[in-house]
C-alpha cells in the first residue's frame, strides 16, 4: 500500500476521537440546560464552570485531531 | 486537490532576509512569528496603558474594557485562590492578555497565529508548571510532595500515588496541546473551507452558485473561532490559577 494512502486512512481513523468530544460536549451543555431550567436563579453562577467544562472536553477530542494532522502532514 | 491548509502555519523569515545573529551555529532570523509576538505585546500594552491614562470617573469605552478585563482576572484569582493568590495577579493577567490577544490577532486574515505553534504554547505551559513547582517548593519545602498523596488507606495509595504523579506530569502536555490544538484545528478548518469556496467557484456553472454554501459556513465557523479564541485564553488562565492554588494550599479545601 502507498504511504500516502496509508496516511489518509490513518488520519481518517484518528478522527474517530472527535466522537467522544461530541458526546462529552453534549453532556456538559445538556446537563447545564437541565439544571438551568430547574433552577434558573442559579444558572448564571455556573456559566463559568460550563465554559471550563466545554473547553476541557473539547481539548481531549482535539488531541485526537492533532494526531490525525501529525499522521497526515508529518 | 485542495491547497495545502498547513502552509499558513509555516514559520518563515519575515521582513529581514539575512539572519540577525547566530547561537551555537544556528542562524536566528526575524520570523513572522517573532513579528506577531511583538505586535501582540505592543497592542496589549498600548491598549491597557493608553485607555486608562486619563482615568475618568465615568469611563470611556476603552477604559471600561481595560477595567473589565482587570476585574475579570482579579475575580477569577479571588474565587480560585483566595485572597493570598492576588500577589500572582501580574503573572496570570499577563498570560491571559497574551493568549487572548494572540488568539484574536490570529483571526485577522493574512496574519500568523503565534499560539498555533506548539513551541510557543509549550513554552508558556512549562513556565506555568515551573512557577507552580517553584512556588510550592518555596512555600512548603518538601511537604510539597504530599500533593501526590491523597487521603486514602495505605493499600490504595500504592496504586494512587503513581496515578497522581503521572497525571501531574501530563499537565504541561495537556495545557499546551489544548491551546495549540484548538488554534490549529480552527485555522485549518477555515483554510479547508476557503479552498472549497475557491475550487467550487472556479468550476463554473451550477457549482459556482453552490460555492455560496461553504462561504456561509465559513462565516459561522469564524464566529465559533472568535468564541474559542476568548474561551481558550480563559481556560488557560483559570487552569493556571487552579494549579497555583494546588501549589499554595496543598490539599486544604476552604
Amino acid at each position: 500500500m502507498d504511504v500516502a494512502a496509508a496516511k489518509m486512512i490513518g488520519a481518517g481513523l484518528a478522527c474517530f476521537a472527535l466522537a467522544g468530544a461530541g458526546v462529552g460536549i453534549g453532556l456538559v451543555f445538556g446537563n447545564y440546560l437541565a439544571g438551568a431550567l430547574r433552577n434558573p436563579g442559579a444558572a448564571a453562577s455556573q456559566t463559568a464552570n460550563m465554559f471550563l467544562g466545554f473547553a476541557l472536553c473539547e481539548a481531549t477530542g482535539l488531541f485526537g485531531l492533532v494526531i490525525a494532522f501529525i499522521i497526515l502532514f508529518g | 486537490m485542495a491547497m495545502n491548509p498547513m502552509e499558513q502555519f509555516e514559520v518563515k523569515p519575515f521582513l529581514i532576509e539575512h539572519p540577525l545573529f547566530s547561537i551555537g551555529g544556528h542562524p536566528i532570523f526575524f520570523t513572522n512569528q517573532a513579528f506577531f509576538m511583538v505586535v501582540v505585546v505592543l497592542a496589549a500594552s498600548l491598549f491597557l496603558t493608553l485607555t486608562v491614562s486619563k482615568g475618568r470617573l465615568v469611563p470611556t469605552r476603552g477604559q471600561s474594557l481595560a477595567e473589565i478585563s482587570y476585574e475579570f482576572v482579579g475575580s477569577m484569582i479571588n474565587s480560585t485562590m483566595g485572597h493570598d493568590g492576588l500577589k500572582y495577579f501580574p503573572f496570570i493577567f499577563t498570560i491571559f492578555m497574551f493568549v487572548l490577544f494572540s488568539n484574536f490577532f490570529g483571526l485577522i486574515p493574512y496574519t500568523f497565529t503565534i499560539t498555533s505553534q506548539i513551541a510557543v504554547t509549550f513554552a508558556l505551559s512549562c513556565l506555568v508548571i515551573g512557577v507552580m513547582i517553584f512556588v510550592g517548593l518555596k512555600k512548603h519545602g518538601f511537604r510539597f510532595f504530599s500533593l501526590f498523596v491523597p487521603q486514602a488507606p495505605w493499600y490504595l495509595l500504592i496504586l494512587l500515588v503513581p496515578i497522581e504523579v503521572i497525571s501531574f506530569l501530563t499537565r504541561p502536555i495537556s495545557l499546551s496541546v489544548r491551546l495549540f490544538a484548538n488554534m490549529l484545528a480552527g485555522h485549518t478548518l477555515l483554510a479547508v473551507f476557503a479552498s472549497f469556496v475557491v475550487l467550487l467557484g472556479a468550476a463554473g456553472g451550477v457549482l459556482s452558485v453552490v460555492s455560496v454554501a461553504p462561504f456561509i459556513l465559513i462565516v459561522a465557523i469564524f464566529a465559533l473561532e472568535m468564541l474559542v479564541a476568548g474561551l481558550q485564553a480563559y481556560v488557560f488562565a483559570i487552569l493556571t490559577c487552579i494549579y497555583l492554588n494546588e501549589a499554595l494550599h496543598l490539599h486544604d479545601h476552604h
